[in-house]
């Protein structure tokens, strides 16, 4: 096979295939989730949960208290680090927006590529310290599982992918560009099985928790 | 098919100068993409390269190679080339025809058995051999027939390199290329819709001065014409690294010389000599004439997706699979769902309503 | 944080400062070590009017030279004494290459010893006649 024949067979059938199973796992998720219900809540509600919710879904994108905030420092600034450069590179480099142009017809203006590549960069850095820490501090070993590194590995390779390719590294362009994109798709067929559901469940379950929560008459 | 002359005594014999000489090969070099320190070794190879017999095979193309090359053709420099090679059979350049033709072939073919270089321009049809025949020999026959004395092969042009717009989604002729068929001769592509006069002459000469097959990429191309990258040397990029794009080809952005990514510009994925070398006499390339690079010299290039579809869309319609797949997706989770209520209301009903005293008896 | 990008109307490849550095260390080259350079105009990726930007920067010289030979050819010194520029054309006048030399003379000016061979002959040729 050529470089040109596997970036053709990426372009078409296999983002044919990953997006079919990642729209058909998405949304059979969102039905098996929502449908699962609660039970009935009981007791007699002590306050309003609505606004608890919507409190909660922004209160939680800070750490409850300036001990957790000490002892998980890395984790949330990493955290963060890697979440926002993975939406700039995701959303804000223009080949990107191309591409959801072409299968939404929404497009939306981009940031010049070295910007783009300031962010690809830093999220890798990140996530490389993040799992510098989970394979080194012995409780997050302890706790880490097949699952948390295939899904690490599944967010890496199209950041790496992507950044070999725009560079030219490594191998030339047309090859990594169709590997880049075959990795997306790795990306997209396991996302609906895996943690990275969280990206769509994320609001909705804080949401939940902080309803419950002022419900019940705690202060959220 | 004359082997005797060397290529600076014929030059000598049209009166040309020492100096002319130089100035040759210091545009041969330029043409065969080495650096102008390589001037002396060109030319003292140049006087001692003999004239090859080439056999010129024109398979299912359309005779723009021939036509590009020729208009390299001007009377002096690149002319000299023609005169410096026996090209002893050519259909289309060739002032015999029929049987004269075909004896032509036979005769280089024999005389020069071992030594002639083949060139082909074209496709070769493999479903059905009547697709496409030249003295009544189909062209896989010919081919079979006369790659088996030459000394090495040129598949001038995309479609001899790669199967080219013949080979195009659905391929109704079962178009291959050389390198397809023919496994045991050097074979060096020149791929190019066309390919660029001067990097054909510079293959030639390649050859012809140094005797040697140059250096390929992984494509069977030279890497002197096909190691660069057109986006990598294009003289947009900076648009490209800043964001500035033409979204139509009339815009304010197309007009300031943007990139033209967004325009279906396939300069990212092709290897060639165009933003360099340029057409014309180094008039311009297409991207420096408002056009998006079609990546005419790469494998399979009609199928990119549409000459106008940006590289980083899909080739294929993924939107209607997909709501398709969400349809669906739907239907399974209701059904999940469903089975799972089913499963609590049956776990509900089953409860068994207990007091203490049920547990005092146990114990 | 704070990104600058240059942005201006021209298109720009951004080769015209370090060619014109190139030019710089080979003409120190030239003075101490006696080594010719010669770049290839053609080998790069040159936007539209960089050429002529080159050219314009560089200057005119004192010489001016032109030479018949497969065609006309063009050798000019610019205002740097030492670089040149040879343009070499067909007899279509269509440029075939361009290039600029960093050397005291360009080779292509020479008469060179096989032409002078030749026309020791015409010489002798000449006397004989006379």
């Amino acid at each position: 096979m050529t470089s040109a024949e596997f970036l053709l067979w990426v372009r078409g059938p296999g983002l044919q295939i990953a997006a079919v199973i990642f729209a058909f796992g998405i949304i059979l998720r969102f039905f098996e989730i929502y449908m699962m219900g609660r039970k009935k809540n009981l007791s007699a509600k002590r306050a309003g949960g609505t606004a608890a919710g919507f409190r909660t879904v922004a209160t939680r994108f800070l750490p409850a208290d300036s001990e957790t905030m000490r002892r998980s420092m890395f984790t949330v600034v990493a955290g963060y680090i890697f979440h926002i450069g993975l939406f700039v590179t995701l959303f804000l480099f223009v080949p990107h927006i191309e591409l959801f142009g072409a299968l939404t017809g929404l497009t939306w203006p981009g940031l010049p590529m070295p910007v783009v590549d300031f962010f690809t960069v830093i999220s890798m850095i990140a996530l490389l310290g993040l799992m510098w820490q989970r394979l080194t501090k012995p409780v997050l070993r302890m706790l880490s599982t097949g699952h948390d590194h295939l899904v690490w590995t599944l967010t890496f390779l199209p950041l790496l992918t992507g950044y070999l390719a725009y560079h030219h590294l490594f191998l030339p362009y047309t090859w990594m560009l169709a590997i880049h994109i075959l990795s997306v798709e790795l990306l997209m067929i396991l996302f609906p099985f895996t943690k990275l559901m969280h990206a769509f469940t994320l609001f909705v379950s804080r949401w939940y928790t902080g309803s419950m929560a002022g419900e019940k008459g705690v202060k959220v | 098919m004359a082997n005797d002359k060397s290529l600076i005594e014929i030059l000598k014999s049209r009166g040309v100068s020492r100096r002319a000489f130089l100035k040759f090969c210091t545009t041969t070099a330029s043409m065969m993409a080495l650096p102008p320190s390589m001037v002396p070794a060109i030319a003292s190879a140049m006087e001692n390269a003999r004239r090859p017999s080439v056999i010129w095979l024109s398979f299912q193309e359309c005779t723009g190679c021939t036509e590009s090359l020729t208009r390299s053709h001007t009377p002096t420099v690149e002319g000299l080339i023609f005169d410096a090679i026996s090209l002893d059979y050519h259909h289309t350049l060739q002032a015999a025809s029929g049987d004269a033709a075909e004896h032509a072939r036979e005769e280089a073919m024999k005389e020069n058995y071992g030594s002639y270089l083949l060139v082909v321009d074209g496709s070769i049809p493999l479903d059905n051999p009547g697709y496409s025949t030249i003295a009544g020999i189909s062209n896989l026959d010919m081919l079979k027939e006369t790659a088996k004395g030459a000394a090495a092969i040129i598949s001038v042009g995309s479609c001899a390199a790669f199967g080219g717009l013949p080979h195009a989604n659905p391929n109704p002729t079962g178009a291959a290329s050389v390198a397809d068929i023919i496994k045991d001769k050097p074979i060096i592509n020149v791929p190019g819709c066309p390919p660029i006069p001067v990097v054909i002459t510079g293959v030639f000469l390649h050859y012809l001065t140094l005797g040697t097959i140059p250096e390929l990429d992984g494509l069977g191309r030279p890497k002197a014409f096909y190691g660069q990258n057109i986006h990598d040397r294009c003289y947009r990029r900076p648009f490209y690294e800043r964001g500035q794009f033409a979204e139509t080809f009339d815009d304010e952005g197309a007009r300031a010389g943007w990139c033209l990514y967004k325009l279906g510009c396939k300069g990212p994925i092709t290897y060639n000599a165009c933003a360099t070398m340029k057409w014309n006499q180094g008039t311009s390339f297409p991207i420096e004439s408002g056009h998006g690079c079609l990546g005419c010299s790469e494998p399979r290039f009609w199928d990119m997706g549409g000459f106008y579809t940006a590289l980083s869309e899909p080739t294929l319609d993924v939107t209607r699979a997909v709501g398709v797949a969400a349809a669906v997706g739907a239907g399974a989770g209701l059904a999940v769902g469903a089975v799972n209520q089913i499963k609590k209301k049956r776990a509900q009903s089953n409860h068994e309503t207990v007091s203490v005293d049920d547990y005092k008896e146990d114990a | 944080m704070t990104f600058p990008v240059e942005v201006t109307g021209e298109p720009w490849t951004g080769n015209v400062q370090p060619l014109l550095h190139e030019i710089y260390y080979a003409l120190q080259r030239l003075l101490e070590t006696g080594e010719i350079t010669v770049i290839d105009l053609r080998a790069l990726p040159l936007a539209p009017g960089e050429e002529e930007k080159i050219e314009q920067k560089l200057g005119q010289g004192e010489v001016r030279a032109r030479i018949e030979a497969l065609g006309p050819s063009e050798i000019l010194e610019t205002g740097i004494a030492g670089v040149w520029l040879v343009t070499h054309y067909n007899t279509e006048e269509e440029i075939l290459g361009r290039y600029i030399e960093i050397c005291r003379i360009p080779a292509i000016l020479e008469s060179q010893d096989q032409d002078i061979e030749y026309g020791l002959d015409e010489m002798e040729a000449l006397l004989e006649t006379r």
